[in-house]
């Protein structure tokens, strides 16, 4: 699973290719506040790009500035090989979906997919052909004549779609896309979403606060804190090999050890982490001198629980157990160590059946193990 | 009151507001149809005051003034009230917005001998300084009137704008449409409503006004509640009752009217939300329980 090399490097289907949408040292100020803080993104074309981040990341003024709402305080946006920095928001080939869709809501389905086909003048018959192209894509021709409010959150959400999408825009944004629907409607719209996306080949960039909804959507993600991108690369790659402690934390959940490089060989490193009461040794080599302050980065589900001692060495510790959730097909332990460090692991369900024992349960006192391949070490 | 039956002091409560909300109205109806000149004699039953009043040439020049000047003063207020709501709502705070803010709505709270008497110097000094206006009447009681509803219709409209969602001009924007293109298109056809209970609104403030109408009007122009007044001032005069008894027949048949019509939508606009709501419905069970793979459960 961890054999892939850790630099974010493109998809191999899209290495080779032009950058197609290219934001170049991109600052947004507000006042004081530093809203988007020297962004550099390259997309390919019919990549569909997420932007993730919490809420007041940057990320939503970053869609805002491709879209022309807000004027970059420095930095350049070229799109397919034009300058559309200073390019105001009716003059670009670029469309947008809102969160709230913001469908016009004097104005029927069909009205509202027309909308941005009449401002660019075109004739009458080659509309509504386009309009009616837009209705069989997202399979609303049935409601063609209804006015938004008489449609379901699901159904505005592709009229949302079909109207951003009837422009044939180069570049498509879509902000929290799903957002607006309840939780078991949009796990079924994003692969639709996906699809139809795909079906048309628009590039596209959606922002949204909704880790699941990004893994689970784009090509690539980039996570964005404090109007900084982070890491971009496809979702394996940040939940495999987080950059730093944020996007670890952010994407998925994770335990973290601090801790100072004692021996630092090619093939191996152990890090001496008070939290563990022990050494972390991981099978591969850092650069970085000894005695450099790093983190480890182990994820729950690579941590195995055992209710009899394991051998003594690296990667394991004695705790015990203070919260057990039960989640169905796995139930997460939290496990308090010596250090008073709680660990997340997760243990699937069929795990004391299979090995025959018997399941440990609150003040248990257990073993925490995980390989040396899990660990991830983190420098910032 | 909870499980929908009123205590009997809520009732009694409710009949006495009532009664005191209808019973002078009611009275003025009764005493219209009354054959005596005495209005507070009852007479027997008539039409007279009625046929008097259409022969009555100074009350019907008094509507038709008022009701011109009601109709002007409107769409006049309309025009810069909507403007001053749309600078209200849609620029960013500056220094001095909050003056600016208030200072739109003093015509609302400050009290109309003030403003009546302050126009009065206004157009004095200019009819001395470029000599129009040369007197004052029409032209004058409609600046006056537009002044007053303006503030109201700023103030209906700018509520309205604040509700829309600023993502809806920003969505024609962002499929190609131009800023004046918008107003039109998009956010006129949107407050509409508000502007159209705006107009509504000021109608019926300059129909009723009195005292900005006492200081800005001229021999010659004499406004229905002018004339009103100056004919009670001499005396009960059953042929008011009569004008009055109409006016509540106008006004009411258009509250029930206006009321009917906006509740059907509602109930019609609500049923249809509700239907589009249940298209989601049978879609949800997409997860079958036993995809989760939950172990062990025979």
């Amino acid at each position: 699973m961890k054999d892939a090399v850790a630099s974010a490097q493109l998809p191999a289907k899209e290495a080779g290719q032009q950058a197609y949408l290219k934001i170049a040292g991109v600052v947004k100020k507000f006042g004081d506040h530093t809203a988007v803080d020297h962004v550099d993104l390259e997309i390919h074309q019919h990549e569909i790009f997420a932007l993730l981040g919490s809420s007041g990341c940057g990320k939503s003024t970053l869609l805002r500035m491709l879209a022309g709402m807000e004027t970059p305080t420095a930095g350049k946006i070229l799109l397919d090989g034009q300058d559309i920095t200073r390019l105001a928001p009716y003059n670009r080939p670029i469309n947008m979906m809102f969160q709230s869709y913001a469908l016009f809501p004097h104005m029927s389905v069909e009205q509202n997919i027309a909308f941005g086909l009449k401002q660019d003048g075109l004739p009458k018959d080659e509309i509504s052909a386009r309009v009616s192209e837009m209705l069989e894509l997202v399979q609303m021709k049935k409601y063609a004549t209804r006015k938004p409010y008489q449609l379901s959150g699901g159904q505005q959400q592709r009229v949302a779609l079909a109207r951003s999408l009837a422009k044939r825009p180069k570049l498509l944004l879509l902000d929290e896309p799903l957002g607006a629907l309840d939780k078991k409607l949009r796990q079924q719209t994003q692969l639709e979403l996906v699809n139809t996306l795909e079906k048309v080949g628009v590039t596209c960039i959606m922002v949204t606060h909704d880790q699941e909804e990004a893994m689970t959507m784009a090509t690539r993600i980039g996570i964005m804190s404090e109007g900084q991108l982070l890491q971009v690369g496809t979702p394996s790659q940040i939940y495999d090999y987080p950059n730093c402690r944020f996007t670890a934390e952010f994407i998925g959940e994770t335990n973290l050890f601090g801790g100072a490089v004692a021996v630092d060989e090619a093939d191996r490193v152990e890090i001496d982490a008070p939290e563990l009461g022990g050494r972390i040794s991981i099978g591969h080599g850092i650069t970085g001198p000894k005695g450099m302050e790093v983190w480890a980065s182990v994820r729950p589900e690579d941590i195995r629980v055992d209710i009899r001692p394991v051998e003594p060495g690296p990667n394991r510790a004695r705790g015990k157990v203070r919260e057990i959730a039960y989640l169905g097909s796995y139930s997460v332990y939290h496990v308090q160590l010596g250090s008073g460090k709680v660990v997340k692991a997760m243990v699937p369900a069929n795990r004391w059946y299979e090995a025959g024992e018997t399941e440990p349960t609150w003040d248990d006192e257990v073993w925490i193990s995980w390989r040396d391949d899990m660990p991830v070490v983190l420098t910032a | 009151m909870h499980n929908g039956k009123l205590s009997p002091f809520l009732k009694g409560a409710l009949v006495v507001g009532f009664l005191f909300l209808y019973v002078p109205i009611l009275s003025l109806i009764v005493y219209s149809f009354n054959a005596s000149k005495l209005v507070t004699v009852w007479g027997g039953f008539s039409l007279r005051w009625y046929a008097s009043l259409f022969e009555n040439e100074q009350i019907l020049s008094a509507v038709w003034l008022s009701v011109r000047i009601a109709l002007a003063a409107a769409a006049a207020a309309v025009v810069l009230g909507t403007i001053a709501g749309l600078v209200l709502a849609r620029f960013k705070r500056f220094p001095g917005s909050t003056l600016f803010a208030g200072m739109i709505t003093a015509p609302m709270v400050m009290p109309e001998v003030i403003t009546g008497l302050s126009m009065l110097l206004l157009f004095i000094s200019l009819q001395q300084l470029i000599g129009v206006p040369t007197e004052r009447g029409f032209f004058t009681i409609w600046v006056g009137h537009t002044t007053l509803c303006m503030a109201y219709v700023a103030v209906v409209v700018r509520s309205r704008l604040v509700e829309m969602d600023k993502n809806l001009e920003d969505a024609a924007m962002d499929l190609g449409a131009k800023p004046l293109k918008i107003f039109f298109v998009i956010t006129l056809p949107l407050i509409a409503p508000a502007i159209a209970s705006g107009f509504l609104l000021s109608v019926t403030l300059s129909l009723d006004d009195l005292v900005t109408t006492a200081f800005l009007s001229g021999p010659g122009s004499t406004t229905l509640p002018q004339v009103i007044f100056s004919k009670v001032r001499l005396g009960l005069n059953p042929e008011i009752n009569a004008l009055a008894t109409i006016t509540v027949l106008v006004v009411g048949s258009f509250v029930v009217l206006a009321n009917y019509f906006m509740l059907n939508a509602q109930r019609k606009r609500d049923r249809a939300i509700a239907e589009a709501m249940r298209a989601d419905a049978p879609k949800l069970p997409d997860v079958p329980l036993e995809s989760l793979g939950r172990p062990g459960r025979a």
